[in-house]
């Protein structure tokens, strides 16, 4: 349709609907490099990672995660080159390892499991995560915190068990390393956000 | 006992019949597929049951900013998936043009548009899709392209087949082009589907009606364009795309 017949009387335009990513996306949206959100090597890398249940506790294995945040400054304004390409062969050069995008995409993998590395976000203390999956018809954020700061509105606002499915755990026997699993369904659902 | 078409036809009609008394009722229209859509059998496990928290944006938000992509993400030949292998790919070529736009009509400028599909016999160039079908070694299908400062877009690609899926028994998917769609804020994250004017497969497809709102759904096919039709090469299909969500330049804006 054309966005002249789209456009409604108040100005606005109706949004494109939202449909499920499939179970085909594995060949074109991860890329080399996806979950590698830390320059190579950077000393402050934390990794999160951890597995995406369904309503019957099982995981699944062609979930999508995107990760976005600020930068350890606080900065919000990312940086491109989270999929560089080779203009040669038409592949991927991977990052560049230096500059921080802020943007990480990584498939779950066929035990349902992910990981990201990343810096910690300056600012409020948390990764946006978005989540795609076969027989998820439109897409849902949720917030991995890194810790919990006082006066968090959003979790301030939520019962403690509800509270607790948007805490990323440090894991006390690996380096600078955070559990976050999401639960599309069931008694431990993961909280997920609406944006208004 | 595999369900048939049948008794999906009869689910998704009885949701179809609810939405519409609503909205008659004067419920307000629904842009978006509900995530607890029964007829689609792979919802049912994969969608939560707590309603969303509402998250009311302030200009520290992170979500109403997003990430930034550039030159270096894309090459010049991405968004020409007939010339990625030696030889020209089976099928009818086609041009696939449209403008990527926030839903206050501005153009979203410089963002990273990606797409998927399967080849012309309606087969995905994926190690799991085992529909007896050919692969054709000169497609595979995904292509990326970034918006152009009036949030234009354009892909030269070969138009999809329709193919079979096990959601029940003869279950066909409508041709159909995958879009990944990224606004100036994460909230405006879109990934959907293209469909192609006329496509008797509609009525059947569970995945397409879960748009429940006729109107939304209209939103979904394309329209065949004789002007971006080129002369002994491609027929042409215009898809504008909408993005829904709050950026924080709204809220700057105090909207
Ligand atoms: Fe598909």
């Amino acid at each position: 349709m054309s966005e002249q017949s789209l456009m409604e009387t108040n100005g606005t335009l109706p949004p494109t609907p939202s449909h499920t990513v499939g179970p085909f996306y594995g060949y074109a949206l991860p890329f080399p490099d996806g979950g590698e959100i830390a320059p190579a090597g950077h000393p402050d890398t934390i990794t999160v990672h951890g597995y995406v249940y369904d309503g019957a506790g099982d995981p699944i294995p062609d979930a999508l995660l995107e990760f976005w945040q600020a930068a350890p400054d606080g900065s919000l304004t990312g940086a491109p080159g989270s999929l560089r390409r080779d203009p040669v062969t038409g592949g991927y050069y991977g990052r560049n390892g230096v500059d921080f995008t802020g943007f990480g995409r990584v498939p779950t993998d066929a035990d349902g499991h992910y990981a990201v590395r990343t810096l910690p976000p300056g600012g409020a203390p948390y990764l946006s995560v978005c989540v795609f999956a076969r027989g998820l018809l439109h897409h849902l954020f949720t917030r991995a915190y890194l810790d919990e700061p006082a006066g968090d509105t959003l979790l301030s606002g939520l019962e403690p068990a509800r509270r607790e499915t948007l805490l990323a755990r440090a894991e006390a026997d690996k380096h600078r390393t955070y559990r976050f699993d999401i639960h599309l369904q069931g008694d431990k659902e993961t909280v997920f956000l609406a944006f208004d | 006992m595999a369900l048939t078409q049948h008794d999906i036809d009869r689910e998704v009609t009885e949701l179809q019949d609810a939405y519409d008394k609503a909205r008659a009722g004067g419920a307000p229209a629904a842009h978006h597929p509900p995530r607890d859509y029964a007829p689609y059998r792979s919802s049912a496990l994969r969608h939560p049951k707590q309603p969303l928290v509402a998250v009311h944006g302030d200009p520290e938000t992170v979500e109403l900013s997003g990430p930034a992509f550039g030159t270096t993400d894309v090459t010049a030949l991405d968004n020409d998936l007939t010339k990625q292998h030696h030889g020209e790919p089976l099928g009818e070529r086609i041009t696939v043009s449209g403008r990527l736009l926030d839903g206050r009509g501005r153009p979203v400028r410089g963002q990273l548009v990606e797409v998927w599909q399967a080849n012309a016999s309606g087969r995905y160039a994926h190690q799991r899709d085992d529909h007896p079908a050919p692969l054709d070694p000169n497609f595979t299908g995904v292509g990326r392209v970034l918006t152009g400062d009036d949030g234009s877009y354009s892909f030269t690609t070969i138009k999809p087949g329709a193919y079979p899926w096990r959601n029940h028994a003869n279950a066909w998917r409508p041709a159909h082009i995958h879009f990944s769609l990224f606004g100036d804020a994460f909230t405006q994250r879109l990934v959907t589907q293209m469909y192609f004017p006329n496509d008797p497969l509609f009525p059947y497809d569970p995945i397409l009606r879960s748009v429940t709102d006729e109107s939304a759904r209209q939103r979904l096919i394309a329209t065949y364009d004789h002007d971006l039709s080129q002369p002994e090469f491609s027929l042409g299909y215009r898809w504008d795309i909408v993005l829904d969500g709050p950026s924080a330049t709204w809220i700057e804006e105090g909207r």
